[in-house]
């Protein structure tokens, strides 16, 4: 499974931007205006992909709660909403995934303790992150398999609103949920070749728990609504 | 290694042509692809407006060679009236869409916004490239409706439904035309969606050392406040598009309801909502008419404040202001739907925020005004854009006041007030915006002058022809002429009003075709042009401070520079001039330290 | 160049005014009984409109021409004032400005939209459809057929899908494809669209609404002139949007009643 790693791989800490010490000719000038006018400067700023998964998470927020506004007022709109009985794969499946999430936390402690010097082969952190990826597969799996159940009940897309909704709500999260596999399946490699940023991992892993937690609202949405 | 450029995914200047102008990674290059894109599409949706404005004048004209384009829409060269729609539809999608999204924040921030931030790039260059292409793609897609059998979609921008929804019984264009309108905006969202990644965190975190927040110039505050509006709204209109295509391709009924009859034929849909439409789309469309307008507001203040040789009034009033109308227009969507059968309590409810929202529109005004006085103007032709995009911004602004409220716009809804209105504070303001940052930036972009002369018969021409165009949209407004009519010889009432759509289409035509004087103007100075230096403005912002000119592949050369002043230092005695540059460690004394 | 662009913004401003201060091209004269507090919201928000666009436009150009083409010398200066001074009067001048278009305005939108149709009040309905509007008449039984939506025909002439063999309310049913109403009587208009969303537009009555396809939707008001008047359809319905339309009648009582019985016999 895990390759054996014959250096630590090069996961960098939360870094601090620090234009002096590179060496970038500065010439050792001093910083201090001749006014003596201190103003605070932000020396620090996070890195770039922990911003960024901010952002994506926040995108898709809007886009579900856009969803969820069109569900309720597609309810009230007319008469034909038929309450439809979710299948219960679906509650095995949030099991499963919630299962990735805390497989994805070992991993990310075993990461952690890697970099500080307590393992020597990065094979349990690898190995974790194979767990995660094969149970996000798994639900993916799962999701089509309620998509199969309901379609044993006769209901298909076009049947009822409930229905659509059902279908539209699972397939945009699966793929949004499949995005978060390819994120994974990237993390690995990289852990593999030793290049992995901590950056890189800690956003991944937002990534997933976010998708883990839409999961369940979603769910929460259907069981109250459909 | 703990600098900064480890976070960018180091590429190194790329050498084979692919790289270098078609796939890359640059964001110079990448913002160079959205303006070709945007003058691509402004110079079709220019050519759409006239054969409609031809067509308004005199409806029953044979155009030339309009048949070329459809042998449906133009029999003998003569436009039918649903082929007038489907040019309007593209007409406006193009324009909104393509290019008022497109080149006052795509192109011109991608450009900038690294650069003015004092970094090497932008922190995810792979998805940058992917947004120009996945927008491109979506450009293609809208085109290729034009060549289906039945035409592009006729159903407006706004694509109401049930018309939108109901598939190729409604119309011609209603099916396939439809489909490909609606997967074309998915596409650009998910585009833009990428951009917003990107310039969100280039200016968040990305700034070089010094580079505070409140240090960034008015350019860069309206492209990261663009951003964060388009991050929210794009997120809004992707899932209302995929709905509208699944009532068209897999028999949903998510906007249409029940019993509608169609060619006496009973449609199969039942329990939509067809005001759900109207509150997604708008839910995205006001803050996307504010996404068109605020980088052309930054890019005019940083444009006036070089030629004034004086910063503004205050920075921070600016930027919070800026920041007060985005977060508004969130606030106001209700206005397009006053008249539209939702609660009329909803409708008073939008038009206070919607009256509200003049207030940080006025500061903004107020304080570019303001900052002319005691000014030392210099009028090229960048500061004379800047200069009318204020002039317009405040005639397209004052008409606002009549369509805030909900009892004048019983009168005005769905006339050409509203066209007028629309066109003047976000269409020609937008290109003014465009314009201006075109003639100020060119030479750090191509390394040579635009021709003044020639910039100034440009605006001369376009400014006068503007008004010439757009201020009597409003008297026919007043008058009642509804829009979106293809002649208006069938109503006794506004038939009287044709004289004056004639001369309407008359400076459409003259305004139009005074662009050609830009588009050589932009040609012959990209290879012929006089060679510019590195600050021909005499501007104090970082791109002013690049090694060279164009600047060179990681923008700084060996070093990021070191920010040590506010934004706009001008006004002061310093060894250069009249300005201090923000990577300049020069001390002055009577610095406009401005909060 | 600067002294230009501020002419040419004072021509632009003062030849743009002098349409509206002409009425050149204008509304229609008011017909209706709710219209007055209407016309006033549009005149005085005129006033402010037209106020702020010539004042801001003269100060723009007078600034230009003031403070371009600077001499070495000169040095700059700041708007006496400053940032605060802007904010100030954005805040009270627009702010009050805007709040008090708002209050008045929502009366004259309560005035429609807040009021019940009285019960004396004379239905009437009107359907919108690709491409025309067709009106119906309850005739004596003040009762309205059902509208059946697998009946309608237009190639029939069953425009309302009317049962006419089991529906007792058809038989008086009266459909027009012309509306005529008596004046100075209160119209409560029933809107009901067979399709897409169409709007219904009469300038001179101060009345635009928009039919929403699955809702049912009504207005009422009272013409106060008699005459003949345009209803035009003002929302994107396809191709002959731009070609719907239809005439409005306001009659005198007595011609009412004889039109009325004219088209009964015509059903």
């Amino acid at each position: 499974m895990a390759t054996t790693v014959h250096e630590p791989p090069r996961i960098e800490p939360p870094h601090e931007r620090s234009r002096l010490s590179a060496g970038s000719g500065n010439g050792g000038r001093s910083l201090v205006p001749a006014d003596g006018d201190l103003r605070r400067i932000k020396d620090y700023s996070p890195p770039p992909s922990a911003t960024g998964i901010w952002v994506v998470m926040a995108s898709i927020t809007m886009s579900f709660l856009a969803f969820t506004s069109a569900l309720i007022v597609r309810q009230g709109s007319a008469s034909d909403w038929h309450h439809l009985t979710l299948p219960r794969i679906l509650y095995l499946n949030t099991l499963v995934l919630l299962a990735s999430s805390i497989a994805l936390e070992v991993a990310r402690r075993q990461v952690r303790s890697f970099m500080a010097g307590g393992r020597h082969s990065a094979a349990y952190p690898t190995r974790w992150l194979y767990i995660t990826l094969f149970l996000g597969l798994l639900f993916v799996a799962g999701q089509y398999f309620a998509w199969l159940q309901l379609r044993a009940q006769g209901l298909f897309l076009a049947t009822n609103p409930n229905s659509s909704f059902f279908y539209v709500l699972t397939a945009i999260h699966a793929l949004h949920v499949s995005g978060g596999l390819g994120g994974l399946a990237r993390v690995i490699l990289r852990l593999n070749r030793s290049i992995l940023r901590q950056s890189t991992l800690d956003a991944t892993a937002h990534y997933w728990h976010f998708m883990d937690g839409l999961w369940v609202y979603l769910l929460l949405l259907l069981w109250m609504k459909l | 290694m703990h600098d900064m450029s480890a976070h960018v995914a180091h590429h190194a200047p790329p050498t084979s042509f692919i790289r270098k102008h078609i796939f890359s990674l640059d964001h110079k290059v990448i913002g160079k692809q959205y303006y070709g894109l945007a003058l691509i599409a402004v110079l079709v949706g220019m050519v759409l407006s006239w054969l409609m404005r031809i067509h308004l004048g005199w409806t029953n004209y044979a155009i030339p060679g309009l048949h070329f384009l459809s042998s449906n829409g133009a029999p003998g060269n003569v436009m039918t009236p649903e082929y007038y729609l489907q040019l309007m539809t593209m007409h406006a999608t193009i324009m909104v869409f393509f290019v008022l999204t497109t080149a006052p924040f795509a192109a011109f921030g991608n450009y900038f916004l690294p650069i003015q931030v004092g970094a090497e790039d932008m922190p995810f260059p792979h998805f940058n490239m992917m947004s120009f292409w996945v927008t491109f793609v979506g450009f293609v897609v809208l085109i290729a409706s034009f060549f289906v059998s039945d035409g592009p979609t006729l159903g407006g921008w706004t694509q109401y439904a049930p018309l939108s929804a109901v598939g190729a019984v409604g119309g011609p264009g209603e099916g396939m035309g439809v489909v490909l309108w609606a997967s074309s905006i998915a596409i650009f969202c998910v585009g833009q969606l990428l951009g917003s990644l990107n310039f969100i965190t280039t200016t968040l975190d990305m700034r070089t050392k010094g580079m505070s927040l409140w240090r960034l110039p008015l350019s860069a505050w309206g492209w990261f406040i663009t951003s964060c509006m388009g991050l929210t709204a794009f997120a809004v209109l992707m899932p209302a598009c995929i709905l509208l295509i699944l009532d068209h391709v897999a028999g949903t009924s998510f906007f249409v309801p029940s019993n509608l009859v169609l060619n006496d034929q009973l449609q199969p849909h039942a329990g939509g909502s067809t005001l759900l439409w109207q509150h997604l789309f708008w839910f995205f469309g006001h803050p996307e008419v504010y996404i068109a307008i605020v980088p052309g507001m930054g890019i005019v203040s940083h444009v006036l404040i070089t030629n004034m040789r004086k910063p503004m009034l205050s920075h921070r009033v600016l930027i919070y202001s800026f920041g007060a109308l985005a977060v508004l227009s969130y606030m106001v969507y209700g206005h397009h739907m006053f008249v539209s059968g939702m609660n009329p309590v909803s409708s008073l409810a939008f038009s206070f925020p919607t009256l509200i929202i003049t207030i940080p529109s006025t500061i903004i005004v107020l304080i570019w005004m303001g900052s002319l006085y005691g000014a030392k103007l210099h009028t090229n032709t960048a500061c004379l854009f800047a200069l009318g995009f204020i002039s317009m911004f405040i005639s397209g602004g004052v008409s606002g006041f009549f369509l805030a409220q909900p009892s004048t716009d019983i009168m005005l809804h769905a006339t050409y007030f509203v066209v007028g209105h629309f066109h003047m504070v976000m269409g020609v303001a937008a290109m003014f915006g465009i314009f201006a940052g075109t003639y100020f930036w060119f030479p750090k972009m191509f390394g040579r002058m635009m021709n003044e002369t020639l910039g100034k018969v440009h605006f001369w021409l376009t400014f006068v022809g503007a008004y010439c165009i757009f201020m009597p949209f409003h008297y026919l407004g007043l008058a009642g002429n509804v829009r979106r009519y293809q002649a208006f010889a069938n109503v006794d009432y506004m038939a009287h009003l044709v004289p004056l759509h004639r001369f309407i289409t008359i400076s459409a035509l003259l305004t139009g075709a005074s662009q050609l004087v830009f588009l050589y103007n932009l040609i012959h100075s990209r290879f012929w042009g006089k060679p510019a230096t590195d600050n021909p403005w005499q501007a104090t912002s970082l791109e002013w401070s690049t090694p060279t000119t164009p600047p060179p592949h990681n923008n700084f050369g060996d070093k990021l520079p070191e920010v040590f002043h506010d934004p706009y230092q001008y006004g002061v005695e310093s060894s250069v001039g009249d300005y201090v540059m923000q990577a300049s460690p020069e001390q002055v004394s009577s610095g406009h330290d401005e909060a | 160049m600067a002294k230009f662009f501020a002419v040419t913004i004072f021509a632009i401003a003062i030849l743009s005014a002098i349409p509206i201060l002409r009425h050149t091209w204008w509304m229609a004269p008011d017909i209706s009984t709710h219209g007055a507090p209407i016309d006033e919201q549009m005149s005085e928000t005129m006033a402010e409109a037209g106020i702020s666009f010539l004042a801001s436009q003269l100060i723009l150009g007078l600034f230009i021409w003031k403070f371009s083409n600077p001499r070495s010398g000169d040095k700059i200066k700041s708007f006496p004032g400053g940032a605060k001074a802007m904010v100030w009067a954005a805040f009270l001048l627009v702010g009050t400005e805007v709040l008090a278009l708002g209050v008045f305005g929502a009366k004259a939108w309560a005035n429609v939209y807040f009021t019940a149709p009285s019960p004396e009040a004379m239905p009437v309905q009107v359907q919108a459809g690709q491409f025309a509007f067709y009106f119906r008449y309850p005739g004596p039984d003040g009762s309205f057929a059902t509208i059946h939506p697998d009946l309608i025909s237009e190639a029939n002439q069953n425009f309302y899908g009317i049962d006419a063999d089991h529906d007792p309310d058809a038989k008086d049913d009266i459909v027009t494809a012309e509306m005529a109403i008596p004046v100075n009587r209160e119209i409560h208009l029933l809107m009901h669209s067979k399709d897409v969303g169409h709007s219904f537009f009469v300038p001179e009555l101060r009345v635009q609404q928009d039919f929403v396809p699955g809702l049912d939707l009504s207005l009422h008001f009272t013409a106060t002139k008699i005459g003949r008047y345009e209803i035009v359809c003002t929302q994107l319905c396809g191709l002959g949007h731009y070609n719907m339309k239809a005439y409005l009648s306001v009659l005198s009582p007595q011609d009412f009643d004889d039109w009325l019985k004219k088209q009964a016999a015509l059903q």
